[in-house]
């Protein structure tokens, strides 16, 4: 998060702070563990008061941001939410939510309903595995007459079982077309997956023949290749930011642990060789901040060097914000490994974060695609 | 140093305009081989790009363009640090005085603007940005550089001059410059810290002797001085008597901010802080007939993914120090971080590079020397303070954990264990 806010933000960041405070402690994160949707619609709406679903909405849909940039407030919440571990699909539930505000008035009925929190929706965007990594769209989308036709898989979808509309992602020809799909249409299978959240939940969606009028369409028919890429940005960007904010907390409860925590008649904080692996995390935690809020402003801005960025975020903070988490197990000790123990709320928040969007190694060959075209940099 | 002056500010545009006319009028373009900085010149050669950047930074004093951010009574511009990226950006492809920035502006300059009197800061702030004067740094010693407390070349007071003996080390660029800001002991009979005293000395007189030391890749740019009985009059002492450690303070802020300095006039993309750029790197990978290797492009992308991550990093520090938000002390996350990524792009460049960057051959071209580029990684995480030492700095003084215990706190400075070659 970035270290300057200003007063409006500030204000912004901590109510949402509050409210996960007292709407999802650890002990309610513990209680969700086993509830199928992961967190309840009251808490959702509730947040969407707050202005969890609206940063990305243009003011004609009833959205708009705090500072001029939605984007960069959106990852005050993501912070906040990466900090609590908080329940809840904020990146896909925004990501949609700005692609139908883009879109123009046709979805403004589904818009409206995912601002003020009475309805979910979610982007059915990765594809089951060969065909699962970064970019690759095999989804099959075709126009017939006055409808189109979806047919294909996806795989991980967030809360899909709690949506109400499906962002699907499909090809039409060479080019890529979205199609706002009810969850309930027939043709659409939605199975539930295992995953490593405590409060976040998966799905596997099949769309069999699945027949919807092409009024549902968003965008452009095979013409959606750069709003793809912009909300896969958007969902990155999202996605990092709460990864730093689950960073931040781990850090932080880890630091605390080596003043509290004596071996030999010292706190472990006083040993040289753990404190210089407090130092070096601090610089990974620093740098991480550093280049998830660049990737935000820069996609805020659509800057040319936005891709780039974010990929260079991706990387970063999923490589190193994982061994920043594993060292923080490892100074715990066995304790760290433990249920009862608060540090792996984080640790799964950002293991799962690192997962999503294109893994650390996607996104450096990304980034070497990038270098290639590049003329010249320095 | 931030600006001093009130009234009316140059606007960004038109300074870039002036800026620009400059450059395209006055610079020739950058030669890539000095720009690279792996370049190991001949001594004449060395001599003759000097005298050519002390031109350069006269033609900017006189255009208006040196001392972006230093106060006008001063010389300087009495500008911001907006002021001095657009000139950086106007500069980009073209020459500069390189051998200028460090240390003579960082850290040198800019702790004399600090700590200076301010006769000291007439005499010699205007001198520098006219190029007149070259700055090196006498800090380090043979008995040890990071325990910089520890400094035993002595100072003895004799009527209104002081006389200094003892030896300095690891001194950048000494050969061909002009003035040194010099810590030596001027009170052995108490703790450490509150024994040292700072002083300005020209470095070319009969009783310094300089000697090169040859690195272990053949770079000569490093020297060891041996002072013997310099005379430097108390009018040259820079903060009290005994209270240089206070100095000093603020000497290893400004070493550490080093390229996050606003007091820097580098091109844009020229900044020697790594071994190289993201581009280079893929231009090793396809010397080396390997861009369309997926395991080199993961490397390709990593290093330009560490190289983007350590310019955010230094921009937050930097925006995050000046709005009072981090401490001076957060200056050394960057001084670390620099370290991880300069050791972890020469590995980079290495592995690329194959055989080839062991046994090479004249045209072998990027590939070329990366094998002793590998022999002296460890450079960028000795130099300008070990990267041990900024870890100590965050973990102590940032996160606030206990010090290391020392076995020469809170006795006099004369009765501290040493090193057995520092004994007397």
């Amino acid at each position: 998060m970035r270290l300057v806010l200003s007063s409006d933000q500030a204000f912004f960041r901590d109510t949402t702070a509050k409210f996960l405070t007292e709407q999802a402690p650890v002990g309610e994160l513990r209680r969700l563990r086993h509830d199928p949707a992961g967190f309840d619609g009251e808490y959702w709406r509730q947040g969407a008061q707050l202005g969890w679903t609206s940063l990305l909405v243009g003011e004609e849909h009833g959205g708009g941001s705090i500072s001029g940039d939605g984007l960069v407030d959106l990852t005050l919440v993501a912070d906040t939410f990466g900090r609590h571990a908080a329940p809840g699909p904020l990146a896909a539930a925004n990501v949609v939510a700005a692609a139908l505000s883009r879109a123009g008035d046709a979805h403004a009925d589904v818009v409206a309903d995912l601002v003020s929190g009475t309805a979910l929706a979610s982007w059915c965007v990765a594809e089951p595995r060969p065909h699962n990594r970064l970019g690759s769209v095999r989804l099959r989308v075709r126009v017939e007459g006055g409808d189109v036709v979806v047919n294909g898989a996806k795989r991980p979808v967030e809360s899909a079982a709690q949506a109400s509309h499906l962002l699907v992602t499909g090809r039409t020809g060479e080019g890529l077309t979205q199609v706002l799909v009810p969850a309930v249409a027939p043709g659409v299978s939605i199975v539930p997956l295992h995953t490593v959240d405590l409060t976040r939940r998966f799905f596997a969606v099949t769309f069999d023949d699945v027949r919807v009028p092409v009024e549902r369409v968003v965008g452009e028919i095979g013409g959606a290749d750069a709003e793809v890429e912009h909300q896969r940005q958007l969902a990155a960007v999202v996605g990092t930011a709460e990864a730093v904010g689950a960073m931040q907390a781990a850090f932080e409860l880890t630091v605390q642990w080596a003043f509290d925590r004596y071996s030999f008649g010292r706190p472990l904080a006083s040993y040289q060789a753990l404190k210089h692996r407090f130092a070096d995390m601090k610089a990974w935690l620093e740098a991480s901040n550093a280049v998830s809020d660049a990737a935000a402003a820069a996609v805020g801005a659509g800057s040319p060097e936005a891709g780039a960025l974010v990929s260079v975020a991706k990387a970063y903070i999923g490589d190193y914000g994982s061994r920043l988490l594993q060292d923080c197990v490892q100074l715990h000790g066995g304790i760290g490994l433990t249920f009862e123990h608060d540090l792996h709320l984080f640790l799964r928040r950002h293991t799962v974060n690192r997962a999503l969007d294109g893994t650390p190694a996607d996104h450096r060959q990304r980034l070497a695609d990038l270098v290639e075209q590049r003329e010249d940099a320095a | 140093m931030t600006t001093q002056d009130t009234g009316e500010v140059e606007d960004l545009d038109g300074f870039r305009q002036r800026a620009r006319a400059f450059v395209r009028v006055n610079l020739r373009p950058a030669d890539p081989a000095v720009v690279s900085a792996r370049l190991m010149l001949p001594e004449e050669e060395t001599l003759a790009a000097v005298a050519r950047e002390r031109e350069l930074q006269r033609m900017l004093f006189d255009a208006g363009l040196a001392g972006i951010c230093v106060p006008r009574e001063y010389g300087g511009q009495g500008l911001t640090p907006d002021h001095q990226q657009v000139l950086n950006s106007e500069l980009a492809g073209y020459e500069y005085p390189m051998r200028l920035q460090i240390p003579t502006f960082v850290p040198c300059a800019a702790v004399l603007f600090d700590r200076g009197t301010e006769e000291q800061k007439q005499r010699h702030l205007p001198a520098i940005l006219k190029g007149d004067e070259l700055w090196v740094q006498f800090l380090s010693e043979p008995s040890g550089g990071s325990d910089m407390a520890g400094a035993l070349t002595n100072a003895v007071r004799d009527g209104d001059e002081w006389v200094l003996n003892g030896s300095k080390l690891w001194t950048t660029n000494a050969s061909w410059s002009d003035w040194a800001l010099c810590l030596a002991r001027t009170n052995w009979d108490v703790p450490k810290h509150r024994g040292l005293t700072v002083f300005m000395l020209p470095i070319r007189q009969p009783g310094i002797e300089i000697r090169p030391i040859e690195m272990l890749n053949g770079s000569k740019e490093f020297c060891q001085e041996f002072l013997t009985d310099v005379r430097v009059p108390d009018s040259h002492r820079v903060g009290d008597v005994d209270d240089g450690w206070s100095v000093c303070i603020r000497w290893m802020f400004h070493e550490r901010m080093l390229f996050n300095s606003p007091l820097l006039t580098i091109p844009a993309g020229a900044a020697p802080g790594s071994v190289v750029s993201p581009t280079s790197m893929r231009d090793i990978a396809r010397d080396a007939a390997r861009l369309q290797d997926p395991a080199a492009r993961d490397l390709v992308g990593e290093a330009y993914m560490l190289t983007v991550a350590k310019g955010e990093l230094e921009r937050r520090l930097r925006e995050g120090i000046a709005a009072g938000v981090l401490s001076d002390q957060a200056a050394a996350i960057g001084r670390v971080f620099g370290a991880l990524v300069s050791t972890r792009t020469t590995d980079i460049a290495f592995e690329l590079a194959g055989d080839t960057g062991v046994a090479w051959a004249n045209d072998d071209g990027t590939l070329a020397n990366r094998g002793t580029d590998f022999l002296m990684r460890q450079a960028g995480c000795i130099g300008g303070g070990t990267a041990e030492m900024a870890r100590n700095v965050i973990s102590e003084r940032v996160l606030g954990m206990p010090r290391e215990p020392a076995a020469d706190r809170g006795i006099a400075f004369r009765d501290a264990p040493r090193s057995h070659s520092a004994r007397t």
